[in-house]
C-alpha cells in the first residue's frame, strides 16, 4: 500500500542504508506529504531511527537518494530539525535546561557568532510552551525524563524549522508529557510543518497520526491512517520476518561485498 | 626553608619565569583537557603525550640542538600523526578504539625510549636534560620558553574562547551538531590540535609519561564542585594552575626532583579531597545525607510503634517502657535510645519515668504514617493485585517517602477507604 504525492516535504529514493556493510533498510522508495504529522511504526530492530537518521545525513546510503523540499539536505539544513533519541546524549553533562535550548539556535547565529537577547527570549518562549519554564536554570541531570524529552522538544522548537524528524519523542514519557508533545505537534502541523515521528506503540499512533509509514527493514506501507490499519498489512508488518532477507544482511556484512557493483 | 621563602616571594626573576610558564602551561593544559573529559576522550591526550617522545628524539638528532622550536615541531608532528594512526586503527580495522589508543601509546612510546638511549649513548654533549622530557623539569623554564608558552597558552584560551558554543555541542551531542550543519569535522580537529598543543608545551613541565593527568584531572575535581560550564572550566584553570605552581615549587627547592610526579600529587590531591568533601557530589556530603535520611526513617518508625500500639489499647497517649517498644517491633538499643532523645528535643513524645509516650503532636505525625501505610498496602492489591501478605514489606518503605501531594491523589484515587487489606481501620 503505498501513496504517492506531489510536492513532498521528503522523498526517499530507492534508498538502501547499512550499518557496518549490513543493510538494515532495503530499497525504500516513497514520498511524505507537507503538513502531516507522520509516524513511522514497526517492530524492534525495524529500521526505523535508521530511516530518518538517513534523511538527516547522519548515517552514508549504500544507494538511492533523499530529496528535502526537492533538493539537498544542505540547502535546507535551516529549514530541518532532528530530535534525537533520549539516550542518545549524556545527561549528566554540566548544563542548563535553557542552554539546552540554546543550542537550536546555534544553525542560526553561525560560527564564532554570540547569543543575542532575541535568542534568550526566544528559547525562553519555546521552554515555556513545553511547559517547562521554571526548570530554565536547572541542571539537565536534575529533570525527569518527561521533562528531558520536553527540553529536547523545546531545542526543535528554537530551530523555527519547517520539517521536523523526531526519534521516539513518546519513549518513556509521563501521560501528562504525551498530551503535552502531542499537543505541540498538532499545533506545528496546523502552521503547515511536516513533522515524521518514529514511534513504537500502535495503540496510540492510530489516535496520534495522519499519515503511517509501516516499515520492517522493508518499506510495507506509506499512506493516509485510514488506509493503513489493515489486518493484512499489520500482520506484515509485525508478523513474519523475512529471514532471507536478514540472512543474505548477514552475507554481505561477513562477505565484505559491496552494496551496489562498480562495474 | 630559605629557598621555599625565595620562591613564593618571587625574588628572583628566574623564578618568576618558572612560576609563570608552569602556571601558563598547566592552567591551559586543564582548560582544554575540560572539553576532552567531556567527550569523554581522556585517554587520547595521555596517547598523544606518550607519542610526542619520538617526535622530540627525532627533532634532536636532526638538529643537534634543544631549540624549543625544533622540539615542538617534532613533538607536534608525531603527537598529530598518533591521533591519525588511532582513528584509522578504529575506522578500518574490527579494533575499538581503546585497543587503538593503547597501542599507539604503548609503541610510540617504546620507540620514543629506544630513540633516547641511542642519543644519550651517542657521545652528544648536549643531551644532558632531554631526559627531562620523560617527568618534566619545571625549574628548567627559562626566559626563552617563557614567550613561547604565552604564545600557545593564548592560542589556546583564544579558540575556546571563540568556539566555546560549538566546542560545547560537540561535547554533548555530536549528531545534533551534525545536523545542524556545523563543520564537526574541523571542530574536532581544532580540539585535538588543541590537545597537541597542550600536550606539547606541556611536557616541559610535566613530563610525557604524566601529562595526562594535567589534562583532565583538573576537570574531574572541578566537576564536583559545579554543574556549569563556564565555573568548571574557570575552576579546572585555577586547580591546574595551582598545582603547576606547586610542581615548580618543589623542583626548585630540590632540583633533583622531577617535576611531573609531584605535579600530578598536588592535583590528585585536590580532586581527592573534592571527592569526598564537594557539597551534594562529594562521597562525605552523600553519606550525612543517608545518615540522616535513615534517622528520620527510625524517628518515624517509632512514632509508628508508639501510635500502632496505643491503638491496639484503645488509647493512643498510652506511655511504653522500652522493652516492650522493642518488643512490637526489633529496634537495636543503640539506635532507638538517641532517636528518641531527638524526638524528645522535637517534642514529639513525652518521658515520665522509664515509660514513652506520643504527644499530640507525634500522634499526628504517627497516625499519618500509618494511614500512608494501610493505604500503600490497599494501593498494592487494588491496583496491582498483590495478595495481601505481600504488600507489607514494599509498604513499609514507601510509607516514608510519600509526599503529601501524592498523599492526597492517593485518598482521592482510592476513595478515602475506611479498610486496609488486613482488614485494620485506616485512620484519618
Amino acid at each position: 500500500m503505498k501513496v504517492e504525492i506531489l510536492n513532498p516535504a521528503v522523498e526517499f529514493h530507492d534508498t538502501t542504508v547499512s550499518y557496518d556493510r549490513k543493510p538494515v533498510l532495503w530499497n525504500i522508495d516513497m514520498t511524505l506529504p507537507q503538513g502531516s504529522l507522520i509516524g513511522i511504526i514497526g517492530p524492534n530492530g525495524a529500521g526505523k531511527s535508521t530511516l530518518i537518521k538517513a534523511a538527516m545525513g547522519l548515517l552514508p546510503l549504500a544507494s538511492g537518494y533523499v530529496k528535502i523540499f526537492d533538493g539537498d539536505l544542505d540547502e535546507h539544513r535551516k529549514r530541518v530539525s532532528y530530535v534525537p533519541q533520549r539516550e542518545s546524549v549524556d545527561w549528566d553533562f554540566p548544563t542548563s535546561a535553557i542552554d539546552i535550548v540554546l543550542m537550536g539556535r546555534y544553525a542560526h547565529i553561525g560560527l564564532l557568532g554570540r547569543i543575542s537577547k532575541k535568542d534568550r527570549s526566544l528559547a525562553m518562549d519555546c521552554l515555556e510552551q513545553v511547559g517547562m519554564q521554571a526548570f530554565a536554570k536547572r541542571q539537565i541531570s536534575q529533570l525527569s525524563g518527561g521533562q528531558q524529552q520536553r527540553v529536547f522538544l523545546a531545542r526543535a522548537l528554537a530551530q523555527q524549522a519547517d520539517l521536523y524528524f523526531m526519534d521516539e519523542p513518546f519513549a518513556g514519557v509521563d501521560a501528562s508529557t504525551e498530551s503535552a508533545i502531542l499537543n505541540i505537534l498538532r499545533n506545528l502541523t496546523q502552521e503547515g510543518k511536516t513533522v515524521i515521528v518514529v514511534h513504537h506503540d500502535l495503540q496510540s499512533a492510530a489516535e496520534f497520526f495522519d499519515w503511517i509509514v509501516l516499515l520492517n527493514m522493508r518499506l510495507i506501507a506509506s499512506a493516509p491512517i485510514e488506509n493503513v490499519f489493515t489486518q493484512n498489512l499489520l500482520q506484515e508488518t509485525y508478523g513474519g520476518k523475512l529471514t532471507l532477507l536478514s540472512e543474505i544482511s548477514e552475507l554481505i556484512k561477513k562477505r565484505n561485498i559491496p552494496s551496489r557493483e562498480n562495474y | 626553608m630559605e629557598s621555599i621563602w625565595k620562591f613564593i616571594s618571587l625574588s628572583d626573576p628566574n623564578i618568576i619565569s618558572v612560576v609563570i610558564g608552569s602556571v601558563l602551561i598547566t592552567a591551559s593544559s586543564a582548560v582544554v583537557g575540560t572539553f576532552s573529559f567531556l567527550k569523554k576522550k581522556a585517554l587520547v591526550g595521555d596517547a598523544v603525550a606518550h607519542a610526542v617522545l619520538p617526535g622530540i628524539c627525532l627533532a634532536f638528532i636532526l638538529s643537534g640542538n634543544k631549540n624549543p622550536i625544533y622540539i615542538i615541531i617534532g613533538a607536534f608532528i608525531t603527537g598529530w600523526l598518533s591521533l591519525i594512526i588511532i582513528d584509522i586503527i578504529t575506522k578500518k580495522s574490527k579494533l575499538k578504539e581503546d585497543t587503538a589508543i593503547a597501542l599507539v601509546l604503548s609503541v610510540s612510546f617504546a620507540i620514543g625510549i629506544l630513540m633516547l638511549t641511542a642519543i644519550q649513548h651517542s657521545g652528544n654533549a648536549s643531551q644532558s636534560g632531554l631526559q627531562s622530557f620523560l617527568f618534566g623539569k619545571a625549574a628548567a623554564l627559562i626566559g626563552r620558553d617563557l614567550i613561547m608558552f604565552s604564545v600557545v597558552a593564548v592560542i589556546l584560551l583564544l579558540m575556546v574562547v571563540l568556539f566555546f558554543k560549538e566546542l560545547k555541542l560537540i561535547a554533548f551531542d555530536e549528531s545534533f551538531a551534525n545536523t545542524i550543519g556545523l563543520p564537526v569535522k574541523a571542530l574536532n580537529l581544532l580540539l585535538t590540535s588543541l590537545i597537541v598543543m597542550a600536550v606539547v608545551t606541556g611536557i616541559q613541565a610535566v613530563g610525557v609519561v604524566l601529562m595526562a593527568a594535567i589534562l583532565i584531572t583538573p576537570a574531574a575535581a572541578a566537576r564536583f564542585w559545579t554543574d556549569d560550564l563556564v565555573k568548571m572550566i574557570i575552576l579546572a584553570a585555577i586547580i591546574g594552575a595551582f598545582s603547576g605552581w606547586a610542581g615548580s615549587l618543589v623542583s626548585y627547592v630540590a632540583p633533583r626532583m622531577p617535576t611531573g610526579p609531584w605535579i600530578v600529587m598536588v592535583v590528585s590531591i585536590i580532586a581527592l579531597i573534592s571527592f569526598f568533601i564537594a557539597p551534594k557530589k562529594g562521597i562525605i556530603s552523600k553519606q550525612l545525607e543517608l545518615a540522616k535520611l535513615r534517622a528520620s526513617i527510625l524517628e518515624e518508625n517509632l512514632l509508628k510503634e508508639l501510635y500502632r500500639m496505643g491503638e491496639k489499647d484503645m488509647n493512643t497517649s498510652n506511655a511504653y517502657t522500652l522493652d516492650l517498644l522493642t518488643m512490637q517491633r526489633h529496634f537495636p538499643i543503640k539506635y532507638l535510645k538517641p532517636a528518641l532523645r531527638r524526638l524528645l528535643k522535637k517534642s514529639l513524645v513525652f518521658k515520665e519515668g522509664n515509660k514513652w509516650s506520643l504527644s499530640e503532636q507525634g500522634h499526628q505525625k504517627g497516625k499519618r504514617i500509618v494511614k500512608l501505610h494501610r493505604l500503600w498496602e490497599l494501593y498494592l492489591s487494588t491496583y496491582l493485585k498483590i495478595a495481601p501478605d505481600h504488600v507489607h514489606e514494599d509498604a513499609e518503605t514507601i510509607e516514608h517517602i510519600i509526599t503529601p501531594e501524592l498523599e492526597s491523589r492517593l485518598e482521592k484515587l482510592l476513595d478515602f477507604p475506611k479498610k486496609d487489606p488486613h482488614d485494620r481501620k485506616i485512620p484519618y
